[in-house]
């Protein structure tokens, strides 16, 4: 079973939501889902481009009514 | 045509922090001795003073603008990691007591160099153990942190004296351990001197980099003349020099009027400030319009029922009700009491240049 974590990042302007999520991973093995929630759009373009860097997955990005859901999948070298 | 990577054994390869801002020298610096077959990472300190992002997520007028993170962006132009640090706190002694004194308005951008370079080698809080540290600095380059007689000292006080390399300006300076060491080509390296930027424009070509960052007032908002006089405003009306992230942060947004030494406003400027000063409604006494369309301002210090009318008058100024006869201003005080002022909107001759800060 895929161990799904979830991290706060609401209210959070760019690039703290990325500095947040480069924390909570450095903690997560390899296969680790983590959801991010988030109010800047500017995550839009900053996590995929930070774990495109460190080699994660984006699995989706989805801006909704109230905030952004972005969930990506850790992958170690 | 650049030059290709020359590869070393990866048993010897040597490890390199590389101090990205997102700007045009540090990604060439980066490039230079990533090209040299070093195994460069890329470290960005986010001191909270950083123009990146912020002002572009709160404005809705720039929401049609491309976001990007350019220390991120420059990360993977180069196939390199880039490690974003938080030094917000600890960031604050520096700017609050620069050693080194300020540049132009308040910005400590020698004491800053040293803190960075300090941090990402010596004090290594990243705990990857580089070897040496690279920056994009080039002599006569910054009025400042870049001079000929204060570059050494920010080898010698962050305390990585030859083990900072700046690959750009190198043959300016004596040779430093990693090109005595051999572990890079000073040959390889590059002679940069003074503001001109066509040198690196060229190195750029060269590299066959077209879209990179260029700020204008550099990547830090202690460069800029309004933000400064802005936060210099804040310590004077507090009679204390100090501040917290959301001191900092308010201090991007709005516009900011100070009528009286004892109470500023900051008036929101469009919906993204409106919804972003609205996330501080609860810690500020503040004031809406009623009777017309208009922004959500903030008030900060202890202004008096005649100050809340002025500050009312300076509110309806700013919404659609500003050539009405009267705005109907809803004053929200901490207690949650709401209490609705009538007033005339101030006339623009009445609203004094010296209370507008940082205009």
């Amino acid at each position: 079973m895929t161990a799904v974590h979830t991290l706060d990042a609401r209210g959070l302007l760019c690039p703290l939501p990325v500095i947040r999520i480069q924390d909570r991973v450095k903690d997560l093995t390899d296969g680790a889902i983590l959801e991010i929630t988030a109010t800047d759009p500017g995550v839009m373009q900053d996590i995929p481009a930070w774990c495109r860097v460190h080699g994660h997955r984006v699995l989706d990005c989805e801006e909704r009514a109230d905030d952004i859901l972005v969930r990506i999948e850790v992958v170690r070298e | 045509m650049a030059a290709q990577p020359q590869s070393q054994p990866t048993s010897t390869r040597k490890r390199a922090a590389a101090l990205i801002s997102g700007g045009l020298d540090s990604m060439l610096a980066a490039k230079v001795v990533l090209d040299q077959g070093v195994d460069v990472e890329g470290v960005n300190f986010f001191t909270g003073f950083c123009v990146e992002g912020h002002t572009h997520a709160i404005r809705r007028k720039d929401r049609s603008r491309e976001k990007r993170n350019n220390a991120l962006w420059v990360a993977e132009q180069l196939g390199i990691k880039l490690h974003i640090v938080d030094v917000i706190d600890e960031y604050k002694d520096i700017v609050l007591n620069p050693k080194h004194g300020y540049g132009a308005n308040l910005n400590p951008c020698l004491d800053c160099k040293i803190f960075m370079v300090n941090k990402a080698l010596v004090a290594d809080v990243l705990g990857r153990g580089y070897d040496f540290v690279i920056t994009g600095e080039v002599v006569g380059q910054r009025p400042k942190s870049q001079r000929a007689d204060t570059m050494p000292l920010i080898a010698q006080e962050s305390g990585a004296g030859a083990r900072l390399l700046r690959p750009l300006t190198a043959h300016n300076l004596p040779p430093t351990l990693p090109e005595r060491e051999g572990w890079v080509d000073r040959d390889r390296l590059y002679g940069f001197h003074g503001r001109d930027r066509k040198p690196q424009m060229a190195l750029a070509k060269s590299f066959g980099f077209s879209d990179y960052a260029q700020p204008a007032g550099g990547c830090c908002f202690l460069t800029d003349e309004s933000y400064a006089g802005k936060l210099a405003d804040l310590w004077t009306s507090r009679g204390l020099r100090d501040y917290d992230f959301d001191d900092i942060m308010l201090l991007k947004v709005g516009r900011h009027i100070r009528p009286a030494s004892h109470y500023k406003l900051i008036v929101g400027r469009e919906e993204g400030e409106n919804n972003f000063l609205a996330g501080y409604r609860k810690r500020f006494l503040h004031l809406t319009t009623l009777s017309h369309t208009g922004p959500l301002t903030l008030i900060d210090g202890t202004p008096d029922a005649d100050d809340l009318v002025l500050a009312a008058r300076i509110a309806a100024r700013y919404s659609q009700g500003r050539t009405a006869d009267e705005v109907s201003v809803e004053v929200h005080h901490l207690s949650g009491a709401i209490e609705e002022l009538r007033v005339p909107p101030l006339a623009p001759t009445q609203l004094e240049p010296a209370w507008q800060l940082g205009a």
